[in-house]
This record gives structure tokens, C-alpha cells and sequence, in this order.
């Protein structure tokens, strides 16, 4: 990869170009930084299970193969319940290039990417709860005492909240791909619903359908807090869950240690699958949407595609709506005034804001170091390091948050410094989760520029840090933002580090949110999740601002 | 202008290969003279150029530059300013910058500075213009910024590929005049990528052709379009002129 021109150098005596390109080492440092936050986890895994051997062995138990079976369970009907509805869903608003409020919906359907899931799943149980608004309509449908929205029922509903707009994204995306002469092709040949379903839209979502119910495979299967707050007991508990429950409440390392390696296992299995059908691994934070006009649409299947797309409306918009109508109930003044909210208020904002700047930096310096390796390599295969800092990076999701805490939790928990380190853990656990986001947001417009602009530095002498002030910034700016505030809205709203790491010393708004629900203070967990969600969307609406391109 | 007094520009058996193709080039360029480079797609015409300026590193051989070594130099530390296709501008830095950057990369620009760059500017028909953003300048403008940051730079080697393909036949006709303009009062040695033989014409004193990888013929201008043409060039040529 970079011999042919190492080589050339050293036979050239003194004035050849200088040998570390700094790009290549800042994204040789970011790798070191991700292999040391990931070893260090794994080595507190390995160390904890080489210790207590018969321990990790036996819990592999009935037990532990029930989580996992349920694991996937879940995961496999919440993909088809999300993915199905999807393709009709994401056909209806293809049929339909412009109608009022299609770009509105277009956005609300991207904001359950960015809602914290404790705030999601208390909006649903704001409706569906045992005394949610829906309760009186359905115990007199059940004949009976509602019993409030849990167990499978419940997750499987805030995972088809999550992940319905995120598969019609997607596929809308696919259906966008279609040259504009196909439609004009077939209507000129006066092709119906069904033709044009069967030998235009159908193939092009089947094409992205693999990717799309990977990744919402990929999502259910490591969901942590809505199966902590909407499933529970035994009968159902996720493995993420149960190393959580292991190592909070049942003290038994070597339990977690057997759940987490099942964990890495079956993501790990998933990834890989994943990987060979070609799948995006990370989402994309807005999507660009392109209006296209063609021939018009019966009567019959307009209504029929207005009752769909109004449907997943209503499906979508619900629990956002009831989050609002529960979270002003609240008392908002006596919240503001409490110092616990206060102090996790700034504790996340504070923590969100180092994890995001981390995660921003470490995308920032992968990208460049894939470039530089991509621009240097020529017409040459490329080498283990360029793979590295490109799809290698997105496989960092298959370490879930809990995985990564969980390992650190075992390592940590006989020295002084487990609760000191939550902000640390919390920080960086999330910034390197968030990274592939960023990535997303930086990449497209990061290698644009540089194979616009990388010839003429040269060339003019441009390098360094006057490069980055006269070049790199006025054009990386917004994309940086839009990945500093998606990692932000992110990191804001995670649970699943704080969960383990999470004392009364060190609280961020979720974990507050969850103390407060666990304690059956529903209204100040109805306030803080108004709160807390409003921070986020914020966040990812000024990402989508900075998101847009200039004209 | 002695300082831009043209120099000769030497290929010693530079070898290179991108992918599968091999490529091996041995030429000379006369000092203070405009050379077009033609020959088919794939030939090499823009690795020549791009050896020359320092985008591509020689596996062989050296590039010499008025009888100094430059193959191991970084490009901005040669003798030589090139002129792209496109994106010969930074799109979020306005005329008066891009030009400006050819006098100081860090954006540092003396008195002296300001005024080459008003020249440039008024040299190539810009003046009034410093002010504008590339996107909004027409085609032939942009290449006239590019053209004006060449001049304020003032190395002694021009390297040109394809600069003017985009533009309509009046356009290049007039951006090559400008060329021919400039190279007369500055003496730069001209390597001049196209596609086009009437541009050739227009402007080359010599010409070389190349062919899978190295130069199949070269010679006077006057001789490749007159009755003594190469067989090569002929062929590649057609009956187009």
C-alpha cells in the first residue's frame, strides 16, 4: 500500500516528502483510542471469566438460553412488524411526490431516530399504560381491568415506533434512486398500481429490503431501555437486560460475563450477515428528499394510500404527542426548581457535550486517515489500515453499550474508581457509539472536498494549519455540526452506561428519568421526559439546519 | 522577467505504472516554448503532466527541471504551476484570494502581493472581479482566475491539461490567445494537454504524441500538421484535419 512510495523515498536523499503524513496518524491515534476503550473491556471480560471459570461456565444455563431465545424473538417480530408495514408505507408517499405536509412528515418520521427510548417508551405508556389515556377504551374492550402495555406487547410496540419511520426512510431512499424516466416510462405505457409495484418499486426496495431488516434486526436485538422499562421479569428479559440485572442487583460477575459473550456472539453473528448483504450499518441523519412528478393516481388507491400514510402518522406521532400532553401535566415549576433535575440537567449536557466533541474528533481524524490512505494506495488493493478507518469503524457497533460498560464494570469494581469513572465511561462509551453517525455526516462532503481541493494544496504549498483555517473548515464546518449535534442528541439520551455506572453522585437525565419512574413518581418522569426530549429534538433540528447543503 | 526565463524540462527514463497499465517516458521539452501533449485516451497525456508537477511519484527514472533533480520534491516545491481541467479554484474563497494564494499560501499578502494580483487580475480581463465567488463566474472565467494565479506565482514551468476542454470553440479560442499572450512575455516552458488538433495548431511550437504509455513521436508543429506528419499521428488524427 504505502511501500511503493516509502520506497522511492528513502532511495531519494533528504528532501523527500515527510514520511508521517498527519492525517494517517491522527487515524492511527483514533484507532488506538477505540482498541484501548474495547480491549480494556474485554480484558476485564476474560480476566474476570479466567478467574471464576466454573462460574462463567455454569451460567450458561436453561436460564441464559431462554434470554437469548427471547432476545431474538423479540427482535425477529419487531423487524417484520417494522419492515412490512414499511414497504407499503414508503410506496404510498413514492406514489405521492407532493402533497401538503409531505415534507413535515418526512421530518417527524426522522425524529424517533433521535428520541431518547426512555422518553419514547414513557410516551407509550402515557397511552397504553395501565393509567394511560387509552386505559378506560381498552378495559372495555378487554371486558375487564386493563393491564397496562407490557411484557412483549409493549416492547414490540416502541420497537415498531423506533424502527417503521426508520425502514420507510430507507426504502423511500431506494425508491428516490429510481431514474425519473422509469415513471415517465411507465405511465407512458400506462402502467397501473400493481404493474408498477411489481416491475418498478418492488425490485428497487427489495434490493435495500436485506440491508434495511439487518439493521432493524441489528437495533431490536440490542435494545436495552425499552425492554428494561417496558418488559421486565423473567419472562421478558433481553440479554443486554440481564447483564445489567447481574451486575446491578445480583452481584454475579460471572454470570454477566457468560451473557455478555452470548451477547457479542449472536451481534457479532448478525454484523457479519450484515456486512456480506452489503448493509449501512449507520443511518444517515437527514434525508434528501427529491419531489418527482408522474403520471396521476386513481381515485381508489389515493384513498387507500391517505388511510396508510395517516395510519403510520397517527402510529408515529401518538406517543410524541402524549409524551407533550403528559410532560405538561406535570408540575414543570416545582422541576425546575428541584436540584436534583438542575444537577442532572448540567451533569448531561456537560457530558453529552465531551462525548460529542470526542466522538466528532474521532470520525473527523478516521475519515481523513481513509482518504489520505485511499489517495496514496493509487489503483493498488486496499491495505488493512485503510479498511480500518473505513468500514472497519462501523463495526463498533456490534459492541453495544452495555457490552463495552459491562466489561469496564468488571474491570473497575475492586478498585476505588468505579463510581468515579462513570463520567469517563459515559462519555466515551457514547462518543465512540455515536462515531459512526458522525462519520455518516462527515464523510460525503469531507472526501468531496478533498479530492477537489487535495491537487491544488499541494501544489500552492497549502498545509497544516493554514490548511485547515483557509480550506478545510469554511467547508467541513456544517457537516462537523451536524455530526456534533446528532452524537450530542445521542449521547444525551442514552441509558445504557449511566444504567450500570449511574450513582446519586453522578446522574444524567435519563437515569434521573428512570429513578423517578422506578419510584413511582410519574408525573416528575412524565416532566423530565418532556425535557429531555425537547433537548434532543432541538439538537437534530439544528443538525438538520447545519445539514443542509449551501445552494 | 529573467527569473521566468523558460527552462528545459527533462523525462530520464521515468517509469510508472497505475493498476495493470506500465508506462515509460523519455522526453525533453524546450525551454521557453509551448508543447502540446496529444494522443488517445488512456495514453498517459495527464500522468506525464502529473509526473512532471509531483501528483504522481516516478517508480524510475528522474524529472529534471533546468538540469536539477526534482523527482523526489513535493509539488509545491517545484519550479512548475499546473492548470486542471476544473476545480482549479477553492469554491468558498473569492477571486481575489485564489489568486492571492499563489503569492502566499497562508493567505499573508504583502503590499506588493496585492498589487502582482491586480495585475494578474487585469491581465487576464478580470479586473473589477476580485470580489466574485467562483460559482459565480462563467466557465472561461474561472480558467482566467486559474490563469492569473499562475502568472502572480511566476514559475518558470506551465503545465496545462485540458484546461480549456469545457468551453465553446470562440471562448477557447480566445482563452488560448490569452495563452499565447502571456507565454510571449513571461518565456515559460508550456505543456499542454488537449484533445483538439486546431488547438495544437494554434498555439504549439512542438508537439509530441504519445501512445500506450510513451511517446510514439515528436517534433516540430509545423511538420506533425504539414505533409511530413507521423504515421501515428495521422492515424490517431483520422480525416479530421
Amino acid at each position: 500500500m504505502a511501500g511503493r512510495h516509502e520506497q522511492i523515498g528513502t532511495q531519494l536523499s533528504g528532501r523527500s516528502r515527510p514520511r508521517v503524513d498527519p492525517r494517517i496518524a491522527a487515524g492511527v491515534v483514533a484507532l488506538a483510542a477505540i482498541a484501548v476503550l474495547v480491549g480494556g473491556a474485554f480484558l476485564g471480560l476474560v480476566t474476570e471469566g479466567a478467574a471464576n471459570l466454573s462460574g462463567a461456565v455454569s451460567a450458561f444455563d436453561t436460564y441464559l438460553f431462554r434470554i437469548a431465545r427471547f432476545t431474538l424473538w423479540q427482535a425477529l417480530l419487531s423487524t417484520a412488524l417494522s419492515v412490512i408495514p414499511a414497504i407499503f408505507v414508503a410506496r404510498a408517499l413514492s406514489r405521492h411526490p407532493s402533497f401538503p405536509g409531505r415534507r413535515l412528515l418526512l421530518r417527524l418520521f426522522a425524529l424517533p431516530l433521535a428520541l431518547p427510548a426512555i422518553v419514547a417508551a414513557l410516551g407509550i405508556l402515557a397511552l397504553l399504560g395501565r393509567g394511560g389515556y387509552f386505559a378506560d377504551t381498552l378495559s372495555a374492550l378487554v371486558g375487564g381491568r386493563w393491564p397496562g402495555i407490557y411484557g412483549l406487547s409493549g416492547i414490540l410496540v416502541a420497537h415498531v415506533f423506533f424502527n417503521l419511520p426508520l425502514a420507510t426512510r430507507l426504502f423511500l431512499e431506494a425508491l428516490d434512486t429510481l431514474p425519473a424516466d422509469q415513471w415517465r416510462l411507465a405511465s407512458q405505457l400506462g402502467m397501473g398500481a400493481g404493474p408498477s409495484f411489481r416491475l418498478i418499486e418492488w425490485p428497487a426496495m427489495r434490493a435495500s429490503l436485506p440491508g434495511t431488516a439487518g439493521l432493524v434486526f441489528m437495533l431490536c436485538i440490542t435494545s436495552f431501555t425499552i425492554v428494561l422499562t417496558l418488559g421486565g421479569g423473567p419472562a421478558a428479559t433481553t440479554l443486554e437486560v440481564a447483564i445489567y440485572q447481574a451486575l446491578r442487583f445480583d452481584f454475579d460477575p460471572a454470570r454477566a460475563v457468560a451473557l455478555t459473550l452470548l451477547q457479542i456472539g449472536l451481534t457479532g453473528a448478525v454484523m457479519l450477515v450484515l456486512a456480506r448483504l452489503g448493509a449501512t450499518t449507520a443511518i444517515d441523519a437527514n434525508l434528501p428528499v427529491a419531489p418527482r412528478r408522474f403520471g396521476s393516481v386513481g381515485r381508489g388507491e389515493t384513498l387507500a394510500n391517505a388511510m396508510l400514510v395517516l395510519a403510520a402518522l397517527v402510529f408515529v406521532a401518538a406517543p410524541m404527542a402524549a409524551t407533550v400532553a403528559a410532560g405538561l401535566q406535570a408540575d414543570l415549576w416545582r422541576l425546575a426548581a428541584d436540584d436534583a433535575v438542575g444537577q442532572a440537567a448540567a451533569t448531561s449536557l456537560v457530558l453529552a457535550t465531551l462525548s460529542a466533541c470526542l466522538s466528532v474528533a474521532l470520525a473527523w481524524s478516521l475519515v481523513a486517515a481513509r482518504q489520505a490512505l485511499e489517495r496514496r494506495r493509487g489503483a493498488d488493493a486496499p491495505g488493512w489500515l485503510e479498511r480500518a478507518t473505513g468500514t472497519g469503524a462501523g463495526f463498533v457497533l456490534v459492541i453495544p453499550p452495555i457490552v463495552l460498560g459491562a466489561g469496564w464494570f468488571v474491570a473497575l469494581r475492586h478498585t476505588d474508581y468505579l463510581f468515579a469513572a462513570a463520567p469517563v465511561m459515559v462519555a466515551t462509551v457514547n462518543a465512540v457509539m455515536a462515531m459512526p453517525f458522525a462519520i455518516r455526516a462527515i464523510r460525503p462532503a469531507h472526501d468531496a472536498a478533498a479530492e477537489r481541493n487535495d491537487r491544488l494544496c499541494a501544489q500552492l504549498g497549502i498545509s497544516g494549519w493554514t490548511r485547515l483555517r483557509l480550506v478545510d473548515w469554511p467547508v467541513l464546518r456544517k457537516p462537523l455540526f451536524t455530526g456534533l449535534a446528532f452524537a450530542m442528541a445521542l449521547s444525551l439520551g442514552d441509558l445504557g452506561v449511566i444504567a450500570l455506572f449511574g450513582s446519586d453522585s453522578v446522574q444524567t437525565l435519563p437515569y434521573l428519568l428512570l429513578a423517578r419512574m422506578g419510584s413511582y413518581r410519574t408525573d416528575d418522569a412524565a416532566g423530565i421526559a418532556l425535557l429531555l426530549g425537547m433537548l434532543c429534538l432541538t439538537l437534530i433540528f439544528l443538525a438538520d439546519r447545519f445539514g443542509r447543503r449551501a445552494p | 522577467m529573467n527569473e521566468a526565463e523558460g527552462r528545459t524540462v527533462r523525462l530520464d527514463r521515468v517509469a510508472f505504472s497505475y493498476g495493470t497499465a506500465a508506462m515509460m517516458f523519455d522526453a525533453e521539452f524546450a525551454p521557453a516554448s509551448v508543447t502540446a501533449i496529444m494522443g488517445p485516451s488512456g495514453s498517459g497525456k495527464s500522468t506525464l503532466l502529473n509526473l512532471v508537477a509531483g501528483f504522481e511519484m516516478a517508480q524510475s527514472g528522474r524529472v529534471l527541471i533546468a538540469g536539477e533533480d526534482v523527482t523526489g520534491l513535493p509539488p509545491a516545491q517545484r519550479p512548475v504551476s499546473m492548470i486542471f481541467q476544473e476545480n482549479n479554484l477553492f469554491a468558498h474563497l473569492d477571486v481575489g484570494k485564489n489568486v492571492g494564494l499563489g503569492r502566499s499560501p497562508a493567505l499573508k499578502l504583502t503590499r506588493d502581493d496585492r498589487d502582482a494580483v491586480a495585475d494578474a487580475l487585469a491581465r487576464t480581463g478580470l479586473a473589477g472581479k476580485e470580489h466574485r465567488l467562483p460559482r459565480e463566474l462563467s466557465g472561461g472565467e474561472r480558467q482566467r482566475v486559474a490563469l492569473a494565479r499562475a502568472l502572480v506565482r511566476n514559475r518558470p514551468v506551465l503545465l496545462l491539461d485540458e484546461p480549456f476542454g469545457s468551453l465553446g470553440p470562440a471562448l477557447r479560442q480566445d482563452m488560448l490567445d490569452l495563452l499565447a499572450g502571456v507565454q510571449a512575455e513571461r518565456g515559460m516552458t508550456v505543456l499542454f494537454v488537449t484533445h483538439q488538433p486546431e488547438d495544437a495548431r494554434r498555439v504549439a511550437d512542438r508537439m509530441v504524441f504519445l501512445e500506450e504509455g510513451s511517446v510514439s513521436a515528436s517534433g516540430s508543429a509545423s511538420d506533425f500538421f504539414g505533409t511530413d506528419a507521423p504515421d501515428a499521428f495521422r492515424r490517431y488524427l483520422g480525416g479530421s484535419v
